[in-house]
C-alpha cells in the first residue's frame, strides 16, 4: 500500500514537473535544439548548423522576388517593413526583440507562411536551423 | 432632514449635473464628423493574426460572402500565404461574418475581395490625389495607418487623418 502511494506521488511529481515545463516560455535556443533534433531525424548525416549558411540565406531570394531580408530589412536588429503593405514589422532577431522565437507554435505559423512565400515550398531543418543560428548570433 | 441626509442630497445633485455636462461634451465630440460612430468590433485573435501583414481590417468594410471568400483563400492571399489553423479560421471567420457590413447589390455574382474596391471606399477617397497614393510612406492603398493614424485602435475618424508629405 505504502509503496503504492510513492508510485502515485513519483506520478504526480512528474506529470507536473513537465506540464509546467512546457507552460515555460520557450527561448531562442531550446527552439534550435528542437530544430536540430528535426533535422537528425531526416537526415542521419546531419552534423551541425550553420550562421554563415544562415546569413546568405536570409539576404538572398530563392527564385522568387522576395527574400527574408525584403521584409524584415537587411538588419535583422532593425525594424523591418512589409514589401506589400507597407506595414512596420518588428526586428527579428532576438537581440533586439525579447519576443522572438519564444512560441514554437507562432515559429512554426512563420516559418510556413514565409518559406511559402520566399521559396515556394516549406523549409528544410537544416535551413530553419542555419537561419535561427544566424539570427541568434546578431548583437544590436 | 438630518444633516446627513442633506449632504447625501447635495452629492447626488451635483454628481447629476456633472453627468449631464459629460454626456453633452460627448455629444458635442460626435457631432464634428459625418461618420457614424459604431461601437467598434473588436476579437483578440483577429487583431492579431489579421493585423500582423497589414492593418486588422474592420469586419464592417466587406459583406458576409466577401469575408467567407477571403478566409478561404487564406493560403492564396492576395500573393502571400497567409494560413491559419482550423480553429484559428474557425473563430476569427465567425467573428468577420458576424460583424460583417451589409450585402450590396453591386457584389452579386462574384464577392468584391478588396475593400479598396468597394463603392463605399472609392467614395470616401475620391478627393485623395494620386500624387499622395504614389508617396513612398503610403506605398499601398491598404496602409490604412499611413493617413489614419489611429486605425490600429480601428478609429478612422477625419481629425485623426494626417496625409504624409
Amino acid at each position: 500500500m505504502i509503496r503504492m502511494v510513492h508510485v502515485l506521488v513519483l506520478v504526480y511529481v512528474a506529470v507536473t514537473g513537465l506540464s509546467s515545463l512546457s507552460a515555460r516560455a520557450q527561448t531562442p535556443d531550446g527552439l534550435l535544439a528542437a530544430i536540430a533534433s528535426e533535422a537528425k531525424s531526416a537526415d542521419p548525416s546531419f552534423r551541425a548548423f550553420s550562421p554563415e549558411r544562415g546569413a546568405r540565406f536570409y539576404a538572398q531570394t530563392h527564385g522568387k522576388e522576395l527574400s527574408c531580408a525584403s521584409c524584415h530589412s537587411t538588419d535583422p536588429a532593425a525594424p523591418g517593413r512589409h514589401a506589400k503593405s507597407g506595414k512596420s514589422i518588428q526586428a527579428l532577431a532576438p537581440a533586439a526583440n525579447a519576443d522572438r522565437f519564444t512560441d514554437a507554435a507562432k515559429v512554426g505559423k512563420w516559418f510556413k507562411r514565409n518559406c511559402s512565400d520566399v521559396l515556394d515550398r516549406v523549409c528544410t531543418p537544416q535551413e530553419k536551423g542555419d537561419l535561427l543560428a544566424y539570427l541568434i548570433t546578431i548583437r544590436k | 432632514m438630518s444633516p446627513y441626509h442633506l449632504d447625501l442630497s447635495r452629492m447626488l445633485a451635483v454628481v447629476l449635473l456633472l453627468s449631464v455636462f459629460v454626456s453633452a461634451a460627448r455629444a458635442e465630440d460626435d457631432d464634428d464628423e459625418d461618420e457614424k460612430r459604431t461601437p467598434v468590433a473588436t476579437n483578440a485573435l483577429w487583431k492579431a493574426e489579421c493585423g500582423s501583414c497589414h492593418v486588422a481590417f474592420p469586419p464592417r468594410l466587406l459583406p458576409a460572402a466577401s469575408w467567407r471568400a477571403v478566409m478561404n483563400g487564406l493560403d492564396k492571399h492576395f500573393g502571400t500565404d497567409a494560413s491559419l489553423d482550423a480553429a484559428e479560421t474557425r473563430e476569427i471567420g465567425a467573428f468577420l461574418e458576424q460583424n460583417a457590413g451589409r450585402e450590396r447589390r453591386s457584389s452579386f455574382g462574384k464577392p468584391l475581395l478588396r475593400i479598396t474596391e468597394t463603392r463605399w471606399f472609392i467614395r470616401e477617397h475620391d478627393e485623395v490625389p494620386s500624387s499622395t497614393w504614389k508617396n513612398p510612406k503610403v506605398k499601398n492603398a491598404a496602409n490604412c495607418a499611413a493617413c489614419h493614424t489611429q486605425a490600429e485602435n480601428g478609429d478612422y475618424r477625419e481629425r485623426n487623418i494626417r496625409v504624409p508629405k
